[in-house]
């Protein structure tokens, strides 16, 4: 980015920048997947905005106090905290060149994700067995819409890493895999951060009520 | 650099840049989220305070958590990516607000401006 306007009156003027200058690839990759990010967080702020309107709407049938279990809840909670810490021991053996360590931590960090999913459609399930289905209010309507986006997040997520341990398996810490490892840590640790919202603004929140 | 990669990437001046992680940053910020969740959970399964006390305390202790997870987990400084990192966080700070505060705002009037309504809307003449 060397151009001047003010050329020396002797230089020929140059209103062209001839030479490309070097754009290494994936350089604005990591930008790039925050302003995706970023993007998904306005998706569940419109989500949370549905149900903190429609959350109280339980048309005479069951209200959160009757249908959260907390200890489950806290559960599921520690279960994606433990899978946010194994995704960061990942990133330090990427970062120390250990293919097989990093492999073996996004091994660790997905079975703590799919825990968190089976919790999730436990849940999910036993909630609809008892007739609390998204059809009965619009309180859940607004929870599972809410809730299950969060959870297809994470289904995606675990893909991603299924995915990249292949990569990885294959290509080795090439700079490319390096950066898709970061990726995904920021998209792990993204999803992690919108469950804080969910616990505390559904389930505890919930609770109160 | 990892001993894969070629010379005449290794030796490129323009390297990419990534947050650089240490294992103090995900122990503190582990050990900050344990006890940040730790304790809005009992506060709510015990009950030692008043609803109204503990809704505000949890959702200030969502709030730390949130930016405790910014910092230690995703890397967060001012300066990542020459600013626009922040300067996109912002932005999507402000529309959430705008969003969410513009959607409870607006619906509340709407509910208490409702004509009264019988319960059982097959009862209306």
């Amino acid at each position: 980015m060397s151009t001047s306007t003010l050329a020396k009156p002797d230089e020929e003027l140059s209103f062209y920048q001839l030479d490309e200058h070097p754009h290494p690839e994936g350089h604005s990759t990591m930008l790039g997947f925050w302003i995706y990010l970023m993007s998904d967080c306005l998706i569940f702020s419109i989500l949370f905005a549905c149900y903190a309107v429609l959350g109280g709407n339980y048309a005479a049938g069951p209200a959160p106090k009757d249908l959260f279990e907390l200890p489950l809840v806290a559960l599921n909670t520690a279960m994606l905290l433990i899978s946010s810490i194994t995704f960061g021991f990942a990133v330090l053996q990427m970062q120390q060149g250990k293919v097989r360590g990093t492999q073996i931590w996004l091994a660790v960090t997905a079975l703590f994700g799919a825990a968190f999913l089976a919790i999730e459609l436990y849940e999910f399930q036993h909630l609809i067995h008892i007739g609390a289905t998204p059809q009965r209010s619009a309180f859940l309507s607004a929870f599972f819409t809410l809730v299950g986006t969060h959870g297809l997040h994470v289904t995606f997520g675990i893909v991603w890493l299924l995915t990249l341990m292949v990569q990885l398996g294959r290509h080795g810490l090439i700079p490319a895999n390096k950066r898709r490892v970061m990726c995904l840590s920021m998209f792990w640790h993204f999803l992690d951060v919108v469950w804080i919202g969910v616990f505390t603004i559904v389930y505890l929140m919930g609770m109160l009520q | 650099m990892s001993p894969e990669s070629t010379p005449g990437h290794a030796a490129h001046p323009h390297e990419i840049e990534m947050p650089h992680a240490s294992l103090r940053d995900y122990l503190i910020g582990f050990a900050l989220s344990v006890v940040l969740t730790a304790i809005p959970f009992w506060l709510v399964m015990t009950m030692p305070l008043s609803a109204g006390a503990t809704a505000a305390i949890i959702m200030g202790f969502a709030v730390v958590q949130i930016v405790v997870h910014m910092i230690f987990f995703l890397h967060m400084t001012p300066k990542a990516e020459g600013g626009w990192s922040l300067t996109s966080l912002v932005f999507t700070i402000i529309v959430l607000g705008i969003a969410l505060a513009g959607s409870l705002w607006v619906m509340h009037h709407l509910n208490t401006n409702m004509m009264p309504m019988p319960h059982d809307m097959n009862q209306l003449p």
